[in-house]
Order: structure tokens, then sequence, then C-alpha cells
């Protein structure tokens, strides 16, 4: 029991490492990818500035979309007490 | 002058804050298990709860006044740092996770250092961390009563030293009496308060801007930088912008007053639930908060003081009722990060000093008793030293949080995840931590331009690694209840 509880947990705080990079890139790609140009030659999405908007907005979208579906796939239901494990 | 459209919505906030601590002080008097339940809230939190008591903690004065403060002198990149915060929501929960909340209930540890004390058995951590969280978590206290005092003084017009009393009364007493369940729960009407409020104040902003292609035209005639990310004057480096996540998105494991959350929530459910709704909680209130600093620009021209640029703005754009609930926000934002730090300053007094060290045979009675006076103490305290308040609320509260992760966070995250971490290895990370945190801080805070933090707690990770696989047979074994393997 106490086996196959630790083992989703790690599984699980792995996921939390996965997610945080892929956050980062998204939020950092974006950022200086798109933004680094002459502010002159932006070009704009829904009036920001499109690497705002991809970075900020659209990124933090997608981000929450992303946590939705990991916790409903493959984050497990675990008891936390110790009746059953012992 | 007062306005008393908005002070009648401020009132109505702090009577609901009330009724709900005298409500969570019925559950205290009639509990079997005290300290659970003062400390912790009987370890009985939902999703939404979780998610908001984190959020509320998290989110401080610097979130609702100062940060768009800055956003309004620096532009779109100030944006950009804050979302950095993200990971917040969704990291801790996730890192420490269920294996922390199994470990928590077997030991019935209360406090984060009393995770520490059963997982490296050394008086030296114990005394050190409790050190280490009261001198930090007071003065970060301290800035956040005067945050909260300043920005009732802002509002009402009343003296400095009333409104301090005001804020400090009605935090105190509901804390006091109702504890963490008190905290938690108002935490969940604050939290709630701050992300419709943000939500409010940005709709009301772009309107009275003429919508964002217009705000954003304004912004580039005054200075085209204020919408890249690299801020008004391009201070914001891409290197100072990137290692400023390490200490606000993901170093905040390593903040007690985060992480102690993570031990109190009722099941597995609650926790994947929390994930999500914080992490749409922190993402629109350090979003939109942020952003609306930016936007005020054109819409509020010229204004020097960073700190009254959301209370003016708010009174400008919505209509004062309205009004009265947004700048309801800051103020739930200060009280629920004071709350929290105050109840937990109180726990490591009462359960990391007290019972480890001064009394470890007191009796419930006893425990009560001593828990109610460590807390009206320290509250008190506070107040005292709040009369005569330092300036800068943002960087006062950055040190204590930069400090703290760099204290906490490898003890903790290697402490749960390596078998082989040892006592010798967290003391010399934990110091390593602090003392270079400090050092850079005094010396070079943007040492090779980066933040402050990074060195730290990269340093204090390699030093942790080292000291524990050299001292590696020191050890007698490592915990058993740790690893994956079945006890025989």
């Amino acid at each position: 029991m106490e086996d196959k509880r630790f083992k989703i947990a790690n599984r699980e705080a792995l996921i939390g490492v996965g997610l945080v990079m892929i956050n980062f890139a998204i939020w950092f790609g974006f950022a200086y990818g798109l933004g680094s140009g002459d502010p002159a030659n932006y070009t704009y999405v829904l009036g920001f500035p499109a690497w705002f908007f991809y970075s900020c907005i659209a990124g933090t979208i997608f981000m929450i979309v992303l946590l939705w579906f990991v916790l409903t796939f493959f984050f497990k239901d675990v008891p936390f007490d110790e009746e059953d494990a012992q | 002058m007062i306005h008393w459209q908005v002070i009648v919505p401020l009132v109505l906030f702090l009577i609901i804050i009330f009724m709900i601590g005298i409500w969570a002080n019925t559950k205290v008097r009639t509990t079997d298990s005290f300290l659970q339940e003062y400390f912790l809230g009987g370890r009985e939190m939902g999703g939404f709860i979780l998610a908001m008591t984190m959020i509320a903690t998290y989110g401080s004065a610097s979130s609702f006044i100062g940060g768009p403060g800055v956003a309004y002198t620096k532009g779109l990149g100030w944006v950009l740092l804050a979302m950095a915060q993200l990971p917040a929501g969704y990291f801790v929960l996730m890192v420490l996770g269920k294996k922390f909340a199994i470990i928590a209930r077997k030991f019935q540890t209360i406090t984060l250092i009393d995770f520490l004390r059963v997982r490296y058995n050394s008086d030296f951590i114990v005394i050190m961390s409790a050190i280490a969280i009261i001198v930090f978590l007071f003065s970060s206290m301290m800035a956040q009563w005067v945050g909260g005092a300043r920005l009732i003084e802002s509002l009402t017009g009343l003296s400095y030293t009333t409104a301090l009393f005001i804020f400090a009364s009605s935090v105190l007493i509901y804390v006091i009496i109702g504890g963490f369940r008190a905290v938690a729960l108002t935490d969940a009407v604050q939290g709630s308060i701050m992300v419709i409020g943000t939500v409010i104040l940005l709709i009301g902003t772009i309107i009275a801007g003429g919508g964002i292609d217009a705000i954003m035209a304004a912004l580039v005639a005054e200075n085209p930088n204020f919408i890249t990310p690299y801020g008004a004057e391009g201070e914001l480096t891409p290197l100072y912008v990137s290692t400023f996540w390490i200490l606000i998105g993901v170093g905040v494991v390593g903040l007690p007053q985060i992480a102690v959350r993570a031990m109190s929530y009722k099941d597995a459910k609650s926790m994947h639930r929390a994930i999500l709704i914080g992490t749409i909680a922190i993402g629109t209130i350090m979003f939109g908060m942020h952003l609306i600093g930016v936007l005020a620009r054109p819409v509020l021209p010229g204004i020097d003081i960073g700190d009254k640029v959301m209370p003016l703005l708010t009174l400008k754009v919505l209509p004062p009722a309205v009004a009265g609930f947004v700048l309801a926000a800051p103020m739930a934002a200060t009280m629920s990060t004071v709350n929290a730090l105050l109840i937990l300053v109180s726990s490591t007094v009462v359960k990391d000093i007290y019972l480890n060290y001064i009394k470890p045979e007191a009796s419930d009675a006893q425990i009560k008793k001593a828990s109610f006076i460590v807390t009206t103490t320290i509250g008190l305290a506070v107040v005292l030293f709040a009369m005569n308040p330092p300036d800068l609320i943002v960087w006062l509260n950055l040190f204590a949080f930069g400090g703290l992760e760099a204290v906490f966070i490898w003890s903790v995250v290697l402490g749960l995840y390596w078998p082989k971490a040892n006592r010798y290895g967290a003391i010399a990370s934990m110091i390593t931590g602090m003392g270079l945190y400090i050092a850079i801080d005094c010396l070079a805070p943007h040492i090779f331009g980066m933040h402050t933090v990074t060195l730290p707690i990269i340093s204090s990770l390699l030093i942790f690694i080292i000291v524990s696989l050299a001292t590696h047979s020191k050890v007698a074994q490592e915990p058993h209840w740790l690893t994956n393997k079945t006890k025989s």
C-alpha cells in the first residue's frame, strides 16, 4: 500500500516539474522571441502586442487547460490515512 | 474627506470576517485535538478553500498596491515579470504533493519544522529554522501591517495610528479566537473578493481608457518601451527576468506559510481541485492587477507615488459603491497574508519551541492557554513596531520571501524525495542559503545581472548534495518510511 502511494506521489511531483518547464518555455519564449524587435514593427493581437498576447494571455490559458488535462487523466486519487496502509 | 459609499462595503466586509472568526471559535472550543485544530484547522480543507487560502496568503499588499504602482512606471514588462507567479498556483501542491500530505498525517506534524524534525532528527535544525521563521516572517508581517494601515489611512482620511489600530484589532481578534480554521475560511472570502475586484477594476479601466487599442496607442506615444518586455528604461533584461522566475514562481515551495497549507487539506480530490482553481485565481489576480497598473497610465497620468495608483484609479473609473467593494480587495489581500503569518509564527513558537524545549509535558489546557497568549503577544508586538514604519513595502517583503526560500527549499524537497539527504547536508545548505542571501542582498543585489535569490538557491542545493554524500557513513540509516520499500 505504502509502496504504491509513494510511487504515484513521486510521479506526480515529476509531472509538476515538467509543467513548470513548459510554462517557463512558453512565457519566456514568446516574450523575448516576439518582443525583442523595434516596438514600431510590433504586430498586435486583440489590441495587445503579439508577444504579450501569446506569452501572458494565451500562454496562461493554455497552462490552465493543460493542468485540467493532466489532473483529469494522470493524477490519481489515493487515501492519506494510515488505517488502510497498516 | 470621508467617502461613505466606500466605507460601508469595507465595514460590511469586516463584519463578515468577524462572524467567521466567532464560528471557527466554536470548533476550537469543542475539538478533542487542540493543536491540529488551532494550527491546521483539523486538516479538513476542501478544494476551494485550499485554493483560496494558498493564493490569498501568497497575494499580498504588493500584488494590489505596490505591484500595479511599479507597472505604472515600467509598462508591460512588469506584467510579464508578474506572470512568473503563475506556477505558485500549482507547483507547490504538485511537488510537495501527496507524499507530504501522507507523511504529515503519519507523524501528526503541525508545522513545517515538525516535518524537518521528524526527517532529520536534529535540534540544531529545529532551532535554526524557528529563528529564521520568526525573524523573517515578523519583518514581513510588519510590512504588511504598515501597508494595511496606510491603505485605511488613504481611503478614510483617518490618522495612521487610528488606521493601524482598526486594521490590527480586526485581524487579531478573529485569528486569536478562531485559529487556522478562521484564517482559511476568511481567506476564502478574501480570495474571492480579490479575484472579483480585479476583474471589475480591469474592465472599468479598459472602458475608461477607450479600449485596449486606444490605451496602447497612448502608451506608444509617450514611450514605446512601455509596450516592450524590457521595461521603460530597458532595465528588465532576459537574464534578470528569468532568474526572477526562480524567486517568485518556483522557490515558493520553500515558503513555510505556503508549504504548511500542503499538509492541511482533506483528501486527494481537494488537492486536484485546488490546483486548478488556485491557478485560475492567481493568474487572474497577477495578470489583472499588474495590467491595470499599465493601463492606468493614460487614464490617470502624472501620479508620482506608485502606491496611490490603484486606489486613485478605482475611485476615478468606478461608481462609488463598486469602488468600495474593489478597494476591499487590497484590504483582503493584506489581511489574508497577515493572518497566515501570525498563526504560523505562533505555531512555531508554541509547537516547535515551547512544546519541544520548554514544556514537553504540557497539558491540553496549558497548550491552549499558551497558544492564545503567544498569538496575542506576537500580534501586539507587530503593531508596536508598525507604529514607526520603514519604507519600501515591496522590497522588505521580497527580502523575507527570498531569505526563507533559500533556507527551506532544499531541506524540504530533498528531505521528501532523496533518501540520502541527511542532517549535515540540511544544516550546511540552510546556512549557505541564508548567509549567501543576506550577503548578496547587502553587497551586490544584482550580481551578474541575476536576481539575488539565484545564487543562494543554486549553491545551497550543491552544498546539500555534497555534504550529504560526504557524511553518508556517519548517519546510521535512511528513514525507511521515506522510501518505496515495504517494511518486512
